[in-house]
């Protein structure tokens, strides 16, 4: 046969598998963030096993990563997608705002604010703390390279961003000229801004550059996990922010699939004992109290304030901090 | 005139100027306009103040003048290039005449990211350049290389098939009447490369001043030092901010056009003056 010949039988043969799971199985689409892969990968297989248990169906998961801000922007621009899972509520607004496609009060649909697990910004330094970092007014002393992304770029930056803010709020009394005036001195410590949360993990950790790296948590027990507890040190600051990362159906493109039973069970899933465990071992923290306990050893206990008490809303800290012209400009610019 | 006779030969050139005009409003008029048309949602002055904001007009400064420097230095070592391998047998040619295309075949961000690791602080270039005092990641000048790496193919492929038609007889001829070797490549080979080295450096410009994969990794992207102008068009787009974004792209476009426009009639001026002489 000619190679052309060869080709056609090929793409005919796959063209039918494709059909045929097209026809049988119905899919849901997940647009998740960036470091949520290997979650999403355990999460993916064991809820298509519990759906089928519990149903007899068989189903596919699709998933998708991202910046979080970019994996808003496709769904708004008409992604179908099924479900989102983002960094930051204030993403899932934007998809309300722009798109319609969700309500204004999705964030009320599931428990916790529709965060199933929660994270915390932590402190990476190298092995043996060689410039003695322990809490974030060390990252503001003159030879320090602090490694953290643009909080104008990335979404979890700006919860490295407003961990910094929280803490110096606190440690000021709640003088804002002067929590403005550490992050200034903070970000001039900090050589590259990285466009996204992952490449300044990348030039912390493989390029050598930086004595400290703003990290999610979950990021910093990958980062000790891969390359050995003889080459980092996790570092838990005084106080941090608690993010809370959430997840929503999209209502018009469900109903439109079809597929809103399975969106909702899917999410709900997160939440269940099963989907906790999952979660704890991809380095989340569980909400579920049992399984709280159980990976209590993981998580110390750390003082945690969340972004509505160092910034009222989403909404509110992107306007004041990150849009142009906010003071996250401002540190920048008119110096 | 007798231009046109000729192409006349040719049927069909309706038809096919009609697909031609069809295939370059779908691919290219349609959605640029799209970008024209939704900048049109701001007023002028609002317009004038996005564009040119502070940290928009140090973007500008670093993308036109790292993507101008660039395209000159691969003018002068793309023509190098391009001389050593039409000229010159050596073993390996073809595959170094191979690497060439490398730039245009490998994704962006591979470049950028392997550009950083070689030139980071750690890196197998770096390590020896920070000791002297040059820092290349992270810097402009880390945006310049990226810009360079990605542009040297546009030069040695516009350059390399005219000097291989160059006849030698010229040359020869040129000799014969007491030229020297200088006098020959100024007079003779230098100008009738010039149009094409002409096309490769506004290729290459064009390519560096839309380029963000490259980049984005080695910059370092500190505001007002070394952002360039199609990040702070994403750093829009992250806050949602359509018509801000679609602004800076409509005067990179204007911009990007403009100089294209002057290159190619320096190109048309140049070939011009030649017919008549």
């Amino acid at each position: 046969m000619k190679f052309s010949a060869w080709l056609s039988v090929i793409l005919f043969s796959i063209s039918l598998i494709d059909i045929n799971s097209a026809w049988a199985e119905r899919a849901i689409l997940n647009i998740s963030y960036d470091p949520t892969r290997e979650l999403y990968q355990q999460f993916n297989r064991a809820f298509t096993h519990h759906w089928q248990e519990k149903t007899g169906e068989k189903i596919t998961i699709r998933q998708s990563h991202g910046g979080s801000g970019k994996q808003a922007r496709t769904i708004i621009d008409g992604i179908p997608a099924d479900v989102a899972t983002l960094a930051l509520a204030y993403d899932i607004d934007a998809i309300h705002e722009h798109s319609r496609l969700i309500p204004a009060d999705w964030q009320q649909h599931l428990p916790n604010n529709s965060s199933p697990y929660t994270s915390t910004i932590v402190l990476l330094v190298r092995a043996g703390n060689p410039k003695k970092i322990q809490d974030w007014d060390d990252l503001i002393k003159p030879d320090i390279a602090v490694m953290t992304a643009n909080p104008k770029t990335s979404g979890g930056a700006r919860w490295n961003y407003l961990a910094a803010w929280g803490f110096a709020i606190k440690q000021y009394g709640g003088d804002e000229s002067k929590a403005r005036e550490f992050l200034t001195r903070l970000y001039k410590n900090t050589p590259v801004l990285d466009s996204g949360a992952r490449g300044s993990a990348i030039n912390f950790i493989q390029r050598g550059i930086g004595d400290v790296l703003i990290s999610w948590e979950n990021e910093a027990f990958l980062a000790l996990q891969e390359y050995g507890h003889d080459q980092f040190e996790i570092v838990l600051p005084s106080v941090s922010i608690l993010t809370e990362p959430p997840v929503t159906t999209i209502d018009k493109n469900i109903d439109k699939h079809g597929t809103r039973d399975i969106a909702q069970a899917y999410l709900e899933y997160l939440y269940s004992k099963q989907g906790q465990e999952i979660i704890a071992r991809a380095f989340y923290r569980p909400s579920h109290s049992e399984i709280a306990k159980k990976y209590a050893h993981q998580f110390p206990a750390i003082n945690l304030f969340t972004v509505n008490e160092v910034a009222g809303n989403w909404q509110r800290a992107q306007r004041i901090h990150f849009s142009d012209g906010g003071i996250f400009d401002q540190i920048y610019i008119y110096q | 005139m007798s231009r046109y006779k000729h192409h006349s030969i040719l049927p069909g050139f309706n038809l096919a100027l009609g697909f031609t005009l069809l295939y370059l409003s779908l691919i290219v008029l349609i959605p640029l306009s799209a970008a024209f048309i939704h900048t049109a949602q701001l007023s002028w002055l609002e317009f004038w103040q996005t564009v040119t904001a502070p940290r928009v007009m140090a973007s500008y400064r670093l993308t036109f003048g790292a993507s101008l420097a660039a395209a000159l230095v691969n003018a002068f070592f793309g023509l190098l290039v391009a001389w050593v391998l039409v000229r010159y047998t050596f073993p390996g040619k073809r595959l170094i005449d191979a690497l060439i295309d490398l730039p245009f075949a490998l994704p962006t961000s591979v470049a950028g990211i392997t550009l950083t690791a070689i030139y980071a602080g750690n890196g197998w270039l770096g390590q020896y350049l920070e000791p002297i005092g040059i820092k290349v990641a992270f810097t402009p000048i880390g945006v310049f290389v990226a810009l360079t790496f990605i542009g040297l193919p546009f030069v040695v492929r516009t350059v390399q098939p005219v000097l291989e038609d160059i006849e030698k007889e010229l040359e020869e001829a040129a000799a014969m009447l007491g030229a020297t070797r200088w006098q020959t490549f100024q007079r003779i080979i230098f100008p009738t490369i010039l149009p094409a080295l002409l096309t490769g450096f506004a290729l290459a410009l064009a390519r560096a001043i839309g380029e963000y994969g490259s980049v984005i990794f080695i910059a370092g992207n500190i505001p007002m030092v070394s952002e360039i102008t199609p990040l702070l068009i994403i750093t829009k787009l992250e806050q949602y901010d359509y018509t801000g974004a679609t602004a800076i792209a409509v005067v990179m476009l204007v911009i990007s056009f403009g100089l294209l426009l002057i290159i190619n009639l320096l190109q048309w001026w140049i070939r011009h003056r030649k017919a008549i002489a």
